[in-house]
């Protein structure tokens, strides 16, 4: 049994220790806005926050991950959608399909964290998550607006 | 397990009012907003098929089509709205489900969503749905103030009496409404009335694509529901010769192990991580039969081999083009080849289905929700009556969802666990696998020229796979597939060539091979533009002249063609220097309805790296509905086309396909991403689709700035097979 700090909240998981975080979260805790898009940790579809680092959950085994280590899910980032980088998407309209775009966000909600004003290299180097819809662009232009909004980390 | 916030959404019992039969159950929809299922029939009246208003004016709009991220349901919205005269504030919208629509005869015609046709396919029924509500609305007020529907009109859900200035609220007439005899006659706003079409209406979905709320199909939860995580043979065609079921039923969670059909397994699980597991540890023989034995080379050679038959099928002739060539001062000739490609959609193929003898529901993603319904009842061994298709937003469809090869083995599966909801999910790598794939063709191009460089005959033999041969056969013209010729035909609306020769062949050696060919977003536009417009780029080069040039002086009876060619010159600069160390392309082409051309500005350094710094496109599209959709749908058409240049390909080796992730498949990242500038010139008159067209000019604009950097042509893609340092 497995006990995992998931948004604020210890949970435990009856699940096999091999079990990636991912499949732990959206099929044992019931939260399924990360996703899954490749189980490789190619596309991004499945980034959390752990700690407050990017990590692709879908290749991470919940037996690698302790009580102590806070896991931050889509879900949790903000209460109720009000994180700037949601606050922009939604003011830019970058989403498309979307399906990537949890994974996206936890991504840029994690460089503005760490760069408050992010250069557009510090973007290309952040942002390496998968989107075939193709809102690269409008992602670029969320994140230097939320900058702009003032995340201080 | 504690409680969590925000844990899962709300869960509501949709399937109430669904045709008798059906299993109640309750499931995981997102708390509130746009993206319910229609609600259960009593419970507020239509005022017709395509609107429902509630006491509190909020505003239901009706969508047959799919979203998948292209935007149609905003676009559709828009277009109700405009004639509804309905507070758009209040808009939300619900699908209809394929069900519905077969007892109330196709009361929303079409739901293929594919083609780029779901705004420009129903622009004028719906329309006429949204007025025919207003009138019905705005005559219910009427009735009740005792006055003629002439002296009332409505604006943002308030129908107002002029002459006494009394107003009514739609939600508080919707009732009656509902109650009157529709319109016979239905006229429609001109063009210049619009207020809401043309807007760029934020998109209805956006919100709950931002906090992981949206329930895709792979997120879908039911009480008792199971996993299923399928395999087919890797060779296609294959079959399964045995399995060793003991081997893994034991393991935690696994429930059952499947054959599903003649070609696939399963193990079905509380679990998806349990399922693919215990599949990943099942031993299975398959019997691929003769399509092992086919490679890469095997099927490079039967293209190569169609380029010089004798035998071909006509797509556009005019004059003698072989007399033209045979008689030319000068020959130019070229050969180039475009390979597989895998849609990758992000979310992987899944459907949840609910069999019992008597009925069959799925939950699933499709790009035709009818289409949808007939292969599951099929699967089912069910009539279409006793079955319905309840559709989830698309986590990307790009044609992969047009077919429904994964819905028929998710009903297959199920059938087989009576009762219990099962969720079929495909991994990452059964999706690489087992693809509808672009189309692969070669094509040799040959012009003739005459003592003073001018084209008197050109040449295009395409030689390869047909997608209709395999996807609908009966479409085929005596054997022939018209979609061949996208982009190269000598009229109509989906696709007309731009350019006028003195002689022209365009013809087609039908090669087709065991791996299934699909529509992918573009279909065969993509290596069409990139065969015709890079060739007339060697033909311009090889008699010194200017590329956009030599254009024009073909494009004089093509003016909507040389339209958007002039904008995308005349705005990255055609004719001026480039900045130091960049080169320029260009390219366009029709297809889908609308008229694009893109111009692109590219470095290649000298160890062969290329970037493209710029790139700038043209649509007219006739109406542009939603500019800033169109914006969206050409930057991402860019990602989509730009990916296939660079990095798409997938190679056939002993009957299957290699690429099996995004490791070996790649895609465009963030980084490689160039600036887009978008130029919608909507010329009026006509309706053109906006989700696929700039995809087909993207990579040969590119293709020819390469060449323009570097002196080196690419006929193959994609570049990373290609050394691009210069010549």
């Amino acid at each position: 049994m497995a006990r995992l700090n998931v948004n604020g909240t210890v949970v435990e998981v009856n699940a096999s220790p091999d079990t990636p975080l991912l499949w732990a979260l959206r099929d044992h805790v019931g939260l399924t806005g990360t996703k899954y898009g490749c189980g490789v940790a190619q596309c991004g579809a499945c980034t959390v926050h752990i700690d407050g680092q990017v990590m692709r959950s879908c290749t991470l085994p919940i037996s690698e991950v302790t009580e102590t280590q806070k896991i931050v899910t889509i879900e949790g980032l903000s209460p109720d959608g009000s994180h700037p980088v949601q606050v922009a998407w939604r003011a830019l309209d970058v989403p498309q399909c979307g399906f990537c775009q949890s994974g996206m966000i936890m991504a840029a909600a994690a460089l503005l964290a760490e760069k408050p004003r992010p250069t557009d290299e510090d973007i290309d180097a952040a942002m390496t998550n998968i989107c075939r819809c193709g809102t690269y662009n409008r992602v670029r232009a969320g994140i230097h607006q939320a900058a702009r909004g003032g995340i201080t980390g | 397990m504690a409680p969590l916030d925000n844990a899962a959404p709300s869960r509501r019992g949709l399937m109430k009012g669904a045709a008798a039969g059906a299993v109640l159950l309750g499931f995981h929809l997102p708390s509130k907003g746009a993206l319910g299922q229609a609600a259960p029939a009593g419970q507020v009246p239509e005022v017709n098929a395509w609107v429902v208003i509630h006491p509190d004016d909020r505003v239901v709009l009706r969508m047959a089509r799919s979203e998948m991220g292209q935007g149609t349901r905003t676009g559709l919205a828009q277009m109700i709205a405009e004639e509804l005269h309905c507070d758009w504030s209040k808009v939300t919208t619900e699908y209809v489900t394929p069900g519905q629509s077969l007892a109330r005869n196709r009361a929303w015609g079409a739901f293929l969503t594919a083609g780029s046709q779901g705004i420009r396919q129903s622009q004028d029924y719906v329309r006429r749905g949204g007025a025919a509500a207003r009138i019905m609305l705005v005559q219910a007020a009427a009735n009740r103030w005792g006055v003629p529907a002439e002296q009332c009109s409505a604006r943002d859900s308030v129908v107002t009496h002029t002459p006494t200035g009394r107003t009514l609220r739609y939600g508080e007439v919707a009732a009656e409404a509902a109650r009157l005899t529709p319109p016979a006659e239905v006229p429609l706003k001109a063009p210049g009335a619009w207020t809401v079409i043309g807007q760029s209406k934020p998109r209805l979905d956006t919100a709950e694509k931002t906090t992981g709320r949206l329930v895709y199909g792979a997120d879908l939860k039911m009480p008792g529901m199971l996993v299923a995580v399928p395999r087919r043979s890797p060779v296609f065609g294959g079959r399964v010769r045995s399995f060793d079921a003991a081997a893994v039923r034991g393991r935690p969670g696994v429930r059952h192990v499947l054959q599903v059909g003649d070609s696939a397994v399963a193990v079905v699980a509380d679990t998806f991580w349990q399922a693919k597991t215990a599949l990943d540890a099942l031993p299975v023989e398959w019997d691929s039969g003769e399509n092992a034995r086919v490679q890469q080379a095997t099927i490079d050679a039967m293209l190569t081999e169609g380029l010089d038959a004798a035998e071909a099928f006509v797509g556009n002739q005019q004059g003698d083009a072989r007399a033209a060539i045979a008689g030319a001062a000068r020959r130019i000739e070229a050969v180039y080849s475009y390979p597989f490609q895998n849609h990758a959609p992000m979310e992987p193929m899944n459907a949840t289905v609910v069999w019992t003898p008597t009925r069959c529901d799925v939950w699933c993603p499709t790009q035709n929700g009818e289409a949808a319904l007939a292969a599951a009842a099929q699967a089912a061994g069910l009539p279409q009556t006793a079955v319905d298709v309840h559709r989830m937003d698309l986590g990307g469809g790009f044609g992969r969802r047009t077919t429904h090869d994964w819905l028929i083995d998710a009903v297959l599966i199920a059938k087989q666990v009576p009762g219990v909801p099962i969720k079929t999910m495909w991994t990452r790598e059964e999706d690489m696998v087992q693809g509808r794939y672009h189309p692969v063709t070669k094509c040799k191009l040959t012009a003739g020229l005459d003592a003073n460089g001018e084209i008197t005959g050109l040449h295009m033999r395409i030689s390869g796979q047909s997608i209709l041969s395999f996807v609908f056969p009966t479409a085929l013209q005596n054997g022939r597939d018209p979609v061949q010729f996208q982009g190269l035909n000598p009229g109509g609306t989906e696709g007309a060539i731009g350019y006028t020769f003195p002689n022209l062949l365009i013809d087609h050696a039908m090669r087709n091979t065991h791996v299934p060919p699909h529509f992918w977003r573009g279909v065969n536009h993509n290596q069409n533009a990139i065969y015709l417009e890079c060739f007339l780029d060697e033909i311009a080069h090889a008699t010194n002249q200017d590329p956009l040039a030599l254009r024009r002086k073909l494009m004089a009876n093509h003016p909507k063609h040389l339209g958007v060619l002039n904008a995308v010159a005349e705005r990255i600069g055609w004719g001026t220097p480039p900045p130091a160390g960049i080169h320029r392309g260009i390219a366009q082409q029709m297809g889908f309805g609308s008229y694009v051309a893109a111009a692109a500005e590219v470095s290649v350094s000298n160890s062969g790296e290329l970037k493209i710094h710029r790139i700038v496109a043209a649509t007219d599209c006739g109406v542009a509905v939603n500019p800033r959709q169109i914006e969206m749908q050409v930057e991402g058409s860019f990602v989509y086309g730009l990916s296939a240049l660079l990095y798409g390909e997938c190679t056939v080796k002993d009957g299957a396909i290699e690429q099996t992730n995004f490791d070996t498949y790649n895609v465009l990242r963030l980084a490689e991403m160039p600036k887009v500038e978008t130029i919608v010139m909507p010329s009026g008159g006509f309706w053109g689709g906006v989700g696929e067209p700039t995809i087909m000019v993207a990579a040969p604009a590119v293709l020819n700035a390469i060449f323009a950097a570097t002196g080196k042509r690419i006929r193959s893609v994609p570049l990373k097979n290609e050394d691009l340092r210069r010549a």
